[in-house]
């Protein structure tokens, strides 16, 4: 049962970051953004290159810079417009520089060399009070700088809009190449900027639908192994593989529950109908959560682990229900026109999102647990399966283009205003966000 | 860093991928030339078609190795049931061949209710087989869902070529 998979990962998965609170001021700063408000202005703020002797400093800013723009909340000003030149980023800022060109926020820093070890500290300052923000400064291997970067943006986000970041966090997906009618496809990781991309199956296999883990460097995914389609489990730190429970039939479409105790799943009836059934990772338990004459399938937990939401066909065509997590007594949930699928609940838990198909488009949107307030973020011929941000903020999905093209992947904020490209260096499919890394 | 590791992995894919094409152009060649001319038949001095009764190829160009359903459909259609009669008069004519039934669907459905989709498709081949005699123990069914499309056009000509049960000799086409 378990088989070892011949996987080496080129960067330790756990990483020692020493984060030190430097300077802590009451909250009174005036620069704020609320994130709730329907139409958001992108908030000015100054990214200063960081201070350091190699240059790793000015690449540390611009994937800061680069994390802040594409969350759609913040707007870098061009670094061509600066007047003071920041050379010592322990002393007070002009602010007068700053205002004029409308810099509500600054952010400056430096990056050294200490002991072999990288150190990166930056400070953020609100410039119409004339006050330091945050400050803080980690140390890392010369390697993790985009991690650090990734870290610092999430620590400018968070203070700024009161919501936690989701910049320090990876996307697994499945990395897609050849013509469509022979499709390789691998399992990948990469940050969730693009970055560090990384295979993780080698393509000999069809592979589907990988999910993290909320509590373990591990996956849960698809895999035709022998042709036989069936759940897998992957650890990410040793490239170990291991089946998911021992069905007869194909199990597909898996998901841990929020604990991380259990992988919940669909099993193919021998009339080929599909269930849903949970397993128990430490027991090896299985349960039936379904038992109908129908297609149940894409189950995913409410984040208090309470409840399951799932697409079902038992009424016609696929549409969204709400059961408890032991099953049982499923609720209808969505009534609009079309069928509806691919539901996950938000780590928030007020909204699930779901991918819509209704007259020859697929769309991607969100609503209640209740199914009230359903909003379509986005509409094409063809988007699939969102994924959410840790923060419950933004979610990405693929995208697939008419004819022979391949699919790619996107992220959009809850607005629906700020749709953005994911890049890949292949076609992309099947994105699942990590959680916030430690 | 980042631009140098992507840069070789985008090479590498596309060479990769160009060879893919390759292949798959001179596959694609190497079919439409079976079907216009067929195996060189008459040099084999074997039947019209150059099938050698009890062949794979008997099977696939005399019966027909495949059905199609109508969109988000597992009913056997009126045309598919005289397809899957001669597939099971063939089968039980000759007994040694132990098949697998491929359920497939077009590219118009999300991911999961896909596969599940063609599970179904494939099972309710299976069942009109076995009530054509043929012994379910000699059957096994996989589902590929919308990941193997034969067409890759995207229009309902090619969607329709791709929601099919494929009925395969000696087990399963390979991933």
């Amino acid at each position: 049962m378990l088989k070892t998979a011949s996987i080496r990962l080129l960067r330790p998965m756990v990483m020692t970051i020493a984060a030190i609170i430097m300077l802590t001021l009451p909250a009174r700063a005036l620069v704020e953004i609320d994130i709730n408000k329907g139409n958001i202005e992108p908030l000015p703020i100054a990214i200063t290159d960081f201070i350091s002797g190699d240059g790793i400093g000015a690449k540390i800013s611009q994937v800061v810079e680069a994390d802040l723009r594409r969350s759609g909340l913040f707007a870098p000003i061009d670094k061509a417009a600066f007047i003071e030149k920041v050379s010592n980023p322990d002393a007070s800022p002009r602010f007068e520089d700053w205002k004029v060109i409308n810099a509500q926020a600054l952010v400056t820093g430096r990056v050294t060399d200490e002991g072999g070890r990288l150190k990166a500290e930056f400070r953020l300052w609100d410039t119409f009070v004339g006050e330091q923000m945050a400050g803080e400064q980690f140390f890392t291997t010369r390697e993790n700088w985009r991690r650090v970067a990734h870290i610092i943006a999430d620590a400018i986000y968070e203070r700024l809009t009161g919501e936690k970041g989701y910049f320090d966090t990876r996307v697994v997906f499945v990395n897609e190449s050849g013509p469509k009618n022979n499709r390789v496809k691998k399992l990948a990781i990469m940050d969730q900027d693009g970055a560090n991309v990384r295979n993780l199956t080698n393509g000999g296999d069809l592979v589907l639908t990988p999910r993290f883990s909320p509590t373990r460097q591990e996956i849960t995914y698809m895999d035709f192994a022998g042709g036989q389609p069936k759940v897998y489990l992957l650890q990410l730190e040793t490239g170990q593989r291991e089946l998911v429970g021992d069905f007869p039939g194909m199990t597909f479409s898996p998901r841990f529950s929020p604990d991380g105790s259990k992988v919940i799943m669909s099993l193919q009836q021998e009339d080929g109908n599909a269930n849903i059934y949970s397993m128990d990772l430490g027991s090896r338990n299985t349960t039936r959560l379904t038992n109908s004459s129908s297609i149940d399938t894409s189950p995913s937990y409410s984040p208090d682990g309470s409840q399951i939401v799932f697409e079902s066909d038992r009424g016609g065509r696929q549409q969204l229900y709400v059961m408890g997590a032991n099953g049982g007594g499923a609720t209808r949930i969505s009534f609009g026109n079309g069928s509806y699928s691919t539901p996950v609940w938000s780590p928030r838990g007020d909204l699930i999102a779901f991918t819509k198909q209704s007259g020859g488009q697929f769309s991607i949107g969100v609503m209640r647990p209740d199914g009230s307030g359903e909003r379509i973020l986005t509409t094409g011929f063809h988007n699939e399966g969102p994924t959410w941000a840790p923060n419950g903020r933004v979610l990405m999905f693929f995208r697939q283009g008419s004819g022979s093209s391949g699919p790619q992947l996107y992220s959009i904020d809850l607005t629906g205003r700020n749709e953005q490209k994911v890049e890949t260096p292949n076609f992309g499919s099947d994105p699942a966000w990590s959680p916030l890394l430690d | 860093m980042r631009l140098t590791q992507t840069q070789h992995f985008s090479t590498f894919s596309a060479m990769r991928s160009l060879a893919l094409v390759l292949m798959t152009t001179l596959a694609v060649a190497g079919c439409a030339k079976k079907n216009t001319l067929p195996n060189n038949a008459n040099d084999l001095g074997l039947g019209a078609n150059g099938a050698q009764p009890g062949t794979t190829q008997d099977f696939t160009v005399n019966v027909g190795d495949r059905i199609f359903f109508d969109t988000d459909s597992s009913s056997i259609r009126s045309d598919a049931q005289q397809t899957l009669a001669r597939q099971a008069q063939w089968l039980n004519r000759y007994p040694n061949y132990q098949i697998t039934v491929e359920g497939h669907a077009d590219e118009r459905g999300t991911r999961e209710y896909n596969l599940a989709l063609g599970a179904r498709r494939a099972a309710a081949t299976r069942d009109y087989l076995v009530s054509q005699g043929v012994p379910r123990n000699r059957i096994k069914t996989l589902s590929f869902g919308k990941e193997r499309p034969v067409a890759v056009c995207d229009d309902i000509s090619c969607w329709s070529q791709n929601r099919r049960a494929v009925t395969n000799l000696g087990g399963p086409s390979g991933t």
